[in-house]
């Protein structure tokens, strides 16, 4: 039998995990769940492939099947769907978050989310669409498993994402401000906390990762208009699965996620893929609902 | 006069004041208390004070300076720090991260000494630095909670009922402690519902009624004051 749903899993799980990890921010900091996080990975992908474009395309670094370009175009990518997620803050979110009523502020995210993949598509028509259209050759590891190159790049780039996300939370004031802001609002003001500062520092963190791991997604698999929106619940799974609020949660339920998927495709058939996210939420919720590393609300 | 109140009128709701017109001082170094029967918006005074109630008439005046629409987050800059009366730390994170998170306003290298500073004046947080603040005794989370807000070295901490929850041993330990505090020049503004331990460590005291002062004194003698037993106690035993 061969051990490759393993790795796939783990990469599978990688992109959910980045992309949970905005999902778990957004609704502990912001309150709700942001149905448009998904787009975000989308506009992400397709706005790195646009800055490939324009610098002229890719020189792959060989055995890679990208370059330098794309590095570069990962990183002001990054910057523009931070961007994205600030404007859309400013027009729409903010207005309705101080109306007080997250139900609305959600549904409002459903609209989002239509209109951004819509203009996507308007943009960049529905049709899959690549970074590279070269084929990497893989190295067999043994026991069946092989790996290329640009999966070993992109489970490293998801590693110092993750850890540098991590030594954030933990270390840096910003961090510590986000994290008491979710605990405490009210309290948060009282202690002097800059509260439009947390919440751009959780939008520009959330989309940032989400733009990544779109990128990582373009890169593997392909780009398309749709790209987010089928990972929207598994990321959704994931957040609720590591715990809402916990970022070290939202990796490892990706992980789960991604796991489960692959070996689901690999011992019951790949029609079922779609629907371990779905088992899994269900049963987080009925079972555990505040997750792995929740802590229930007080 | 460090604090002036004047004539204070807020409310959460427009229309709906609960503060209607309360006039209070404090001066540099005095413990003033403000006492009052359930629901006559003891609370509500202080919180429009800190920014937490909206304020719809009157003026606050620190210093001198007009802090009246200062928001919330921005008050422990002008030199006022709160302590609401619950859920007044955060629970899922360690002591440490509480004092750190709440020193935002001090210059990056001046952290860490301010709360080696709390940590001489509070020996039980030191000990328990690395625990989740949730994990605490309630008399040590009312301790987190006053060095919380006495990092940023405020001029004056005003305190909702710090002794609701505790027993009367740690009541005496908090409220000692806030003697400790005034005796180094800070100034202190009480709200409370234990009357009598407040009074025993406060200089004056006003009386709340229906959103306004209805009586001010010293604190020493305003206990065996009649009016005040007929005003204050008498509501407290209808309720």
């Amino acid at each position: 039998m061969s051990l490759q749903f393993l790795l796939d899993g783990v990469i599978a799980g990688s992109m959910i995990g980045l992309g949970a990890i905005g999902v778990t921010l957004t609704y502990s900091i912001l309150r709700f769940s942001n149905f448009a996080h998904g787009d975000f990975m989308a506009w992400g992908a397709y706005a790195a492939l646009a800055v490939v474009g324009a610098l002229g395309g890719s020189t792959a670094l060989k055995p890679l099947s990208f370059g330098l370009p794309l590095l570069v175009a990962l990183v002001v990518a990054m910057a523009l769907t931070a961007l994205l997620a600030l404007v859309l803050d400013w027009l729409l979110f903010a207005r309705l978050r101080a109306r007080g009523q997250s139900i609305i502020v959600v549904m409002a995210s459903f609209g989002a989310s239509m209109a951004l993949r819509s203009l996507l598509e308007f943009i960049f028509t529905s049709r899959p669409t690549y970074f590279s259209r070269a084929i990497q050759m893989a190295t067999p590891l043994g026991l069946g498993i092989k790996i290329t190159a640009d999966q070993v790049a992109l489970l490293l780039l998801t590693l110092v994402l993750v850890v540098g996300m991590h030594l954030f939370m933990a270390h840096s004031q910003r961090g510590r401000e986000m994290r008491a802001y979710s605990q405490n609002p009210a309290l948060a003001k009282v202690v002097g906390i800059d509260v439009a500062a947390v919440v751009r520092a959780t939008w520009v963190i959330g989309a940032a990762l989400a733009c990544a791991s779109g990128v990582m997604v373009g890169v593997l698999v392909q780009i398309r208009p749709l790209m987010g929106l089928s990972l929207l619940l598994p990321m959704f799974a994931a957040a609720i699965l590591g715990g809402i609020g916990s970022v070290r949660g939202a990796v490892l339920g990706g992980l789960i996620i991604g796991l489960s998927e692959a070996a689901a495709v690999q011992f019951v058939g790949a029609e079922w893929r779609q629907a371990v996210a779905f088992v899994i939420l269900m049963a987080v919720l009925l079972i555990r609902p505040i997750g792995l590393f929740g802590v229930a609300e007080r | 006069m460090i604090l002036q109140v004047k004539g204070l009128i807020a409310g959460y709701e427009p229309g709906l004041s609960i503060v209607k017109g309360a006039s209070i001082h404090a001066a540099e170094g005095e413990i003033v208390v403000i006492l009052g029967p359930n629901g006559a918006g003891k609370s509500s005074l202080i919180k429009a004070i800190a920014g937490l109630v909206p304020v719809t008439g009157g003026q606050v005046l620190l210093d001198g300076r007009d802090i009246t629409a200062v928001p919330a987050h921005l008050m422990v800059r002008q030199g006022l720090a709160f302590v609401p009366q619950t859920e007044n730390i955060f629970p899922l994170m360690t002591v440490e991260e509480n004092l750190r998170v709440s020193g935002g306003i001090l210059p990056r290298s001046g952290v860490s000494p301010r709360i080696a500073e709390m940590y001489e004046a509070f020996p039980d947080l030191a000990r328990q630095r690395a625990l989740m603040a949730g994990s605490l005794s309630g008399g040590q989370r009312q301790m987190l909670a006053v060095a919380r807000a006495l990092i940023v070295r405020p001029r004056v901490l005003m305190l909702d009922e710090p002794s609701a929850g505790l027993s009367p041993k740690l009541v005496a330990q908090v409220f000692a402690q806030l003697q400790e505090i005034r005796s180094r020049g800070l100034t202190i503004v009480l709200v409370e519902q234990n009357a009598r331990a407040a009074l025993a460590i406060g200089d004056r005291a006003y009386v709340l009624v229906e959103g306004r002062e209805a009586h001010e004194g010293k604190a020493k003698t305003l206990w065996d004051d009649p009016i005040i037993a007929e005003l204050y106690l008498g509501h407290r035993r209808a309720s």
